[in-house]
């Protein structure tokens, strides 16, 4: 298109507004109190105090990786299963997978303190069954655990989508040229969907790596991640500029880590446009 | 070529649901032969060939290998190889790793790999392709590369599912000389699926017609052509006149209203039987010479002859002629007994061979582009 009629330029003013006033603005408080002091002075103090917050970047990145393996180790298996059913048992299983996200995360990491909580359900099932209580939450395990249950589904639909989009084609070529299950599964099947893999990743990690409700509530106010810091450190006029550098730094690291990511998916044939190997008549 | 049954397939049936697709099926296919199983869309042919590779269980019957049962082995044990519909080439995989996929899978060393690969793009004249993404080729060059990668596991059968479907006229004509030439080079056994019966005609050693279900002929192309065995294969196979008749003795037939020669015989006496006389058989002669009198009701010219339709007591035959006759002319028909095929009632019987209602486009429509089976 060279040209474009006033209409689609007009069509677009109300976008453009919003991505000014919501992101490209607060980006440039960020930026703006980043490089200034508590009084509006330029500064490089606060990039110098990083240092003291390295030991929770390093958690935080820990315990994202953690949470996205295990997401992966349980989403792969689970999508692939749910795109070998029938129709029918596909939807009813799409759903089951979404039903926790029509309820706001909040709420649902606030259940699952109630479940996991020392009074909780669980321990009171496990006391009276004869069992010790399991102290989950306040724990890093409770942490890694909330983030798991909270983004699996992110995990699951994407690799989900591409699994059904993958051509039965292919497979049965594959089994044609002498692959077992196992081989399929390793050279036809998984890197065909790589990028609903990717997806899934950048989905779960992204979240896990800026939450801070989870580590609150699941870590009990004793497990401090980058959120919990930045929310912190932000309540606190004075404290404006270190939570502000910490935002930025978590800014880069989240476009490194998507920027990877989209790496690996351009380098792969995308399963999803190649059925039938694109020729059509 | 030697007799032996390399695929025996022994009362093979398959349902789908309420929907007979194979109806106990009976097929031998020799070693090194060139069979094309031939028919409309939903007769069963792509199933057959399914069952063959192990991609479907047949409900009843057996399939044999080399006389070993082989129901129960997985296409991945079986020394068969598929040329898929749309190629099913994987997309991640670069032109030399596609056609490299199955002697990798067998551990094949390094080198060997190399110079087999080299030898096979030779083969289907694709030199110098290895590291092409495959959704850079054309559908001749897919096609090229699924037959590449199909036949350097060197199996002993080949089976290739409509592969010419989704290519243009010119490249399918050039691909069947391709594909008769491979099969000659490597003495592989081919099963080729097509409906297309000009195909079959040209590249096939033997054909198998089939429709609902069920084998209604196996022969050379020659044998198919000139003696199909009832009304469906004498209008499938090319085109024909199918006229109801009657055998009155060896050798002598009556049909339109007129007595003919033939040289068909061991019919009961007075047995109805359907005729079949192909449009070329047919020659125009003058009024007075003719053993059918006929009216034209069109005349078409096709290039190196013309099509007529010719109404001869309501019944439209059609002749393919050199000799231009003129609408509304009445002409004299003349039919040698060599021309005149004598066949058995069938199910068939009365459904074609009448072109009251032919025409090009329609015949068109009615081809389908693709099995859905």
């Amino acid at each position: 298109m060279n040209k474009s009629s006033i209409f689609q330029k007009l069509a677009a003013v109300p976008h453009m507004v919003w991505t000014v006033m919501f992101i490209v603005f607060p980006m440039i408080f960020v930026l703006f109190f980043a490089f200034t002091d508590d009084k509006g002075q330029f500064s490089f103090e606060n990039i110098s105090s990083l240092a003291q917050y390295g030991h929770v970047f390093v958690l935080s990145i820990a315990f994202a990786l953690i949470a996205t393996v295990v997401c992966l180790l349980i989403g792969y298996p689970l999508a692939y299963f749910m795109s070998k059913q029938s129709p029918r048992a596909q939807k009813i299983l799409m759903v089951l997978v979404m039903l926790p996200m029509w309820c706001n995360l909040l709420i649902r990491t606030y259940a699952l303190m109630a479940l996991l909580d020392n009074g909780g359900l669980l321990n009171s099932l496990l006391e009276s069954l004869g069992f010790d209580k399991l102290s989950i939450v306040g724990t890093n395990f409770g942490v890694i655990l909330g983030m798991i249950y909270d983004f699996l589904p992110y995990m699951v639909l994407p690799i989900f989508t591409a699994m059904t989009k993958l051509d039965p084609k292919y497979i049965e070529a594959s089994h044609d040229l002498g692959c077992n299950s196992w081989q399929t599964m390793t050279k036809v099947v998984m890197p065909l969907t790589a990028s609903g893999v990717i997806s899934g990743i950048t989905m779960v990690f992204v979240p896990s790596i800026s939450t801070f409700y989870i580590s609150q509530k699941l870590g009990a106010g004793k497990i401090d991640l980058v959120g919990d810091t930045i929310e912190r450190l932000f309540q606190n006029p004075s404290t404006y500029n270190v939570g502000a550098v910490i935002s930025l730094v978590m800014m880069i690291l989240i476009i490194i880590s998507v920027t990877v990511m989209n790496r690996f998916s351009d380098d792969k044939q995308s399963p999803t446009k190649g059925n039938g190997g694109g020729f059509m008549p | 070529m030697n007799n032996e049954k390399l695929i025996k397939l022994r009362g093979v049936s398959k349902s789908y649901g309420d929907e007979t697709v194979l109806c106990s099926i009976d097929l031998d296919i020799r070693e090194h032969e060139f069979i094309t199983l031939l028919g409309p869309s939903g007769c069963g042919k792509t199933t057959t060939l399914r069952i063959i590779g192990g991609f479907v269980t047949p409900d009843e019957g057996k399939v044999y290998f080399d006389g070993k049962l082989i129901n129960d082995i997985p296409p991945h044990k079986r020394p068969v190889n598929t040329v898929f519909q749309k190629y099913a080439l994987f997309p991640h995989l670069n032109v030399f790793e596609n056609i490299a996929f199955g002697l990798r899978i067998k551990k094949t060393p390094e080198n060997e790999i190399r110079e087999q690969v080299k030898d096979m793009l030779a083969m289907v004249n694709l030199k110098g392709f290895e590291r092409r993404r495959v959704d850079s080729l054309s559908g001749g060059q897919q096609q090229r590369v699924a037959i590449a990668r199909a036949l350097i596991n060197k199996p002993r059968i080949l089976l290739l599912d409509e592969p010419l479907g989704a290519l243009d006229l010119k490249l399918r004509k050039d691909m069947q000389v391709e594909l008769k030439r491979m099969q000659r080079q490597t003495g592989i056994t081919f099963i080729f699926v097509t409906h297309d019966q000009e195909e079959a005609l040209s590249m096939s050693d033997t054909i198998v017609v089939m429709a609902d279900g069920k084998i209604q002929q196996i022969g050379t192309p020659e044998k198919i052509y000139n003696e199909p065995e009832n009304a469906f294969v004498a209008d499938f196979i090319g085109e024909s006149n199918i006229l109801d008749g009657v055998m009155l003795e060896d050798f002598k037939v009556r049909f339109s209203g007129h007595t003919f020669n033939c040289v068909d015989k061991n019919f009961a006496p007075k047995e109805k039987v359907d005729i079949v006389v192909r449009p070329e058989d047919v020659d125009v002669v003058p009024l007075e010479n003719g053993m059918l009198t006929g009216t034209v009701s069109s005349i078409t010219f096709k290039g190196d002859y013309y099509e007529i339709i010719v109404d001869v007591q309501g019944f439209k035959w059609m002749l393919e002629t050199s000799d231009y006759v003129a609408p509304d002319a009445v002409i004299g028909l003349h039919i040698e007994p060599e021309a005149i095929h004598v066949m058995k009632k069938s199910e068939y019987s009365g459904k074609f061979g009448d072109y009251s209602s032919f025409s090009d486009e329609l015949e068109h429509l009615a081809d389908p582009e693709e099995d859905e089976e």
